[in-house]
């Protein structure tokens, strides 16, 4: 958005801020006379210094932003991270590799699973661990189904930014049965600690597997009544084409990940283009952003329709892989006290959000000797910085609402 | 009112001993207090009738647990926020921080007095009852900006400012609309609206003509955009402003505020089925309720077609996304107000030229009109 254009009361914001009383001296308001002279002259505005958070509505959880306004608009932009700083890699390098998977949960604590799914996989390769056949179509289907979940959560809560308080309860409802769902599988609603080192907790149950069937068939049934709340919505339409623009270029400089990256039109989404556990076998489509419906490559409206292209992928995943699943355990044969030998590892997974990357260092005791990971909501709230300048204070809130991020996971 | 009151004192000899401006004084006051009354239990309600429409919209059920059906929720709530301490920040401007609510309370629930509920049920039957309406409303402005620049809040600041601009513009596209009316019905007393679309359906001013139909709908949005109703309620955005201008209020302070604004809904969905929906009438030729006891009946009438119209306020605000400020102010200076102004332009040429539509009858058709212009009369 160009500044000119937008502002309000019309004229440049630059040339409205600065003195430009050529010749004189710059004047020292020190009497209230010669401040009204001043007035008089030349009308002087302020920007207005607005903290945004920790605390409201708008933030998804603790981010802490600190714009400066002139009027509507955001002239400069800073988000503070670090309120909700929990020490998960660090507790990794205490505790014992089985007792640092549930902390991995709490990171991206609306994609348990799938954080699950790629720390486990980098210790078993670093431990060279062989994970049973089913018990990888097991971390799939479960892995696919928390996605769901996550992206539901994402488009119901995109529409609460918006002011659409209904479809954010209406994809609650679907929420609160695939959480029923894991929880009946793992005994935890949010976090779950079902995937472990060298194989799931325990293998699905028949009634289980109905029960799946019977929830990914209302998701299919529930996702167009979303659609016509949201996506096809005209209103919501003018709130989110066009704004929030990340180009390819920019989301590249910055890390941009997920469905963010693929808005800017970038095709590559790990689970196709670098194959983890059983992906490979599957057959879906990588959603990518395009000006279909509404809006342009990298809008705001891009990362919704994203979102909501990849529920539609996921449950085609989860049908196949729940047709190809082979019998067999779910859990490879462990020794009680689990060491990994000396060497480092880097493994990466395609969470929600974007790369989740796991890297251990292992000198070879029970515990690690330094545990890092990547989340992808650090550098997708990054990149803020640079987009949000010159938009307003409604897109703001757009614009960080369609970046999906869980502050968990930025401060690790 | 004066003319009940009048026929009161010559019924009776103990009143004709006591002053006839006391007894004017005391009946302003009771009716005062009935209305006041009667608009603050009815907004209590609407908010009810709205939490209950939202639970069923989006798949739960809302409150239904004090009274039946929930009934006595709004009661329940107010009893809450009595008991609830009642803050002022330290950094606010207390007089003016004070008196907000009041004036706020004040613009919304002034504006029933000229309301008429049923066939001579109205407080005081004004000639400038149209007039009064939208000027007192806009009272509420400046109860708004004084509560968002004594909070010394930031938030309270920006709601303020948002509102102001909202409620200042869309007042001018939903006084042009109403005024098309007005034009067509000659009058600006609210009864005398009223009487005039006594009939058939076909005499409502909504149905009278293409302007009162556009102008029907061109003064429902601007109602909504100035009552900051979703999709206009940015000065309250809950994910850009927190609250708004009311953030720092709490307690009953905070529920005055609520109360005024369910208050102004109500208003304005009254005066909406008044002016172009036909008031108390029910559309069905011969029946007129304007008798002793049918008044309470079209009373009954006006009160289900205001609910219709809050339903469907109701039904919008859960329905559709926020606007942008920007495209708020579009909506209203490219969009509404070319075609109230239309409307206006429009009513004013059908009465010029006399044309009745649908057996109803204009205001003074051919009297100083068209007609009398082609017979050699002054225009």
């Amino acid at each position: 958005m160009s500044d000119a254009g937008h502002t309000p009361g019309g004229g440049d914001v630059a040339e409205r801020d600065v003195y430009t009383g050529a010749g004189e001296p710059a004047p020292s308001p020190s009497s209230v006379h010669e401040r009204q002279e001043l007035v008089g002259r030349d009308l002087r505005t302020e920007e207005l210094v607005l903290n945004i958070g920790p605390q409201h509505p708008a933030t998804h959880g603790v981010l802490r932003v600190v714009i400066k306004t002139d009027g509507e608009f955001v002239r400069e932009l800073e988000p503070h991270v670090g309120n909700l700083h929990r020490c998960a890699e660090k507790i990794g390098e205490s505790v014992p590799y089985y007792q640092w998977l549930p902390y991995v949960d709490r990171m991206d604590y609306l994609a348990a699973m799938c954080n699950e799914h790629v720390a486990a996989m980098a210790i078993e390769k670093l431990g060279g661990v062989e994970v049973p056949e089913r018990a990888e179509y097991c971390r799939v289907i479960i892995a696919e189904v928390q996605r769901i979940l996550s992206h539901l959560m994402a488009i119901g809560v995109y529409g609460l930014d918006l002011g659409a308080f209904t479809p954010f309860l209406h994809q609650f409802r679907e929420r609160e049965r695939g959480m029923d769902l894991l929880d009946h599988i793992s005994g935890g609603r949010l976090l779950y600690h079902y995937i472990q080192i060298g194989g799931v907790k325990r293998d699905f149950s028949r009634e289980w597997l109905d029960e799946l069937d019977a929830w990914l068939a209302s998701v299919e049934r529930r996702l167009p009544e979303y659609n016509t709340l949201l996506l096809n919505n005209r209103v919501f339409q003018q709130r989110t084409a066009h704004i929030g623009l990340i180009n390819e270029e920019t989301a590249k400089r910055w890390g941009v990940t997920g469905p963010g990256l693929r808005a800017a039109g970038v095709d590559w989404d790990l689970r196709r283009d670098v194959p983890y556990s059983v992906y490979d076998r599957f057959e879906f489509e990588v959603p990518c952003g395009e000006s279909g419906i509404a809006g342009e490559l990298g809008d705001c409206f891009n990362r919704h329709w994203i979102r909501v292209r990849e529920v539609e992928e996921s449950l085609k995943i989860i049908r196949q892989a729940l047709a190809q699943m082979p019998e067999g355990p779910t859990m490879a044969k462990m020794p009680k006290s689990f060491k990994a030998p000396k060497g480092e590892i880097y493994v990466r997974g395609e969470n929600p959000r974007g790369e989740l990357g796991v890297y251990i260092v292992s000198d070879g005791k029970p515990t690690a000797y330094r545990i890092r990971c990547r989340g992808p909501s650090f550098s997708n709230i990054a990149v803020i910085t640079e987009v949000a300048r010159g938009t307003m204070i409604a897109d703001l809130v757009a614009l960080i609402g369609s970046q999906d991020i869980v502050l968990g996971e930025v401060d690790r | 009112m004066q003319a009940w009151l009048d026929s009161l004192i010559a019924g009776s000899e103990l009143l004709q001993q006591v002053p006839a401006g006391l007894i004017y004084t005391i009946g302003i006051l009771g009716a005062c207090t009935l209305v006041l009354l009667f608009a603050s239990l009815l907004a209590g309600e609407v908010v009810w009738l709205e939490r209950r429409v939202a639970g069923r919209m989006q798949a739960r059920i809302g409150p239904n647990r004090v009274g039946p059906q929930g009934l006595l929720q709004f009661l329940a709530d107010g009893l809450k926020l009595l008991g609830k301490e009642d803050i002022i920040p330290a950094t606010a401007d207390k007089a003016v921080f004070l008196m907000a609510p009041v004036i706020v309370f004040m613009g919304a629930f002034a504006a029933y007095c000229v309301m008429p509920f049923g066939y001579g049920l109205v407080p005081a039957d004004m000639n400038l009852g149209l007039f009064l309406i939208l000027s007192i409303t806009s009272i509420e402005v400046v109860g708004v900006i004084m509560a968002g620049w004594a909070s010394n809040s930031k938030w309270s600041i920006l709601g303020a400012m948002r509102e102001v601009a909202q409620m200042v513009s869309y007042e001018i596209p939903l006084g042009i609309a109403a005024l098309s009316v007005a034009i067509l019905a000659g009058t600006l007393n609210l009864t005398d609206i009223t009487l005039q679309q006594g009939g058939g359906i076909w005499n409502w001013y909504v149905f009278r003509g293409p302007f009162g139909f556009i102008g029907f709908f061109a003064f429902f949005i601007a109602a909504l955009a100035s009552l900051k109703r979703a999709p206009f309620d940015l000065p309250e955005a809950e994910s850009e402003l927190v609250a708004g201008f009311h953030t720092e209020y709490t307690g009953f302070r905070f529920a005055i505020f609520f109360l005024a604004e369910y208050a102004g809904m109500i208003l304005f969905a009254m005066l909406t089925s008044v002016l172009f929906l036909g008031g108390w009438y029910t559309g069905i030729p011969g029946i007129e309720l304007d008798g002793a006891g049918s008044r309470w009946i079209g009373f009954g009438v006006l009160f289900a077609k205001t609910s219709f119209l809050l339903f469907v306020m109701i039904w919008v605000r859960w329905s559709l996304p926020r606007f942008r400020i920007d495209r708020v102010m579009y909506l209203c200076y490219k969009v509404l107000l070319p075609i109230s102004v239309l409307c206006v332009v429009g009513a004013a040429a059908q009465v010029w030229l006399g044309i009745t539509l649908a057996g109803g009858t204009l205001a003074a058709p051919g009297e100083g009109g068209f007609a009398d212009w082609l017979a050699g009369g002054r225009p």
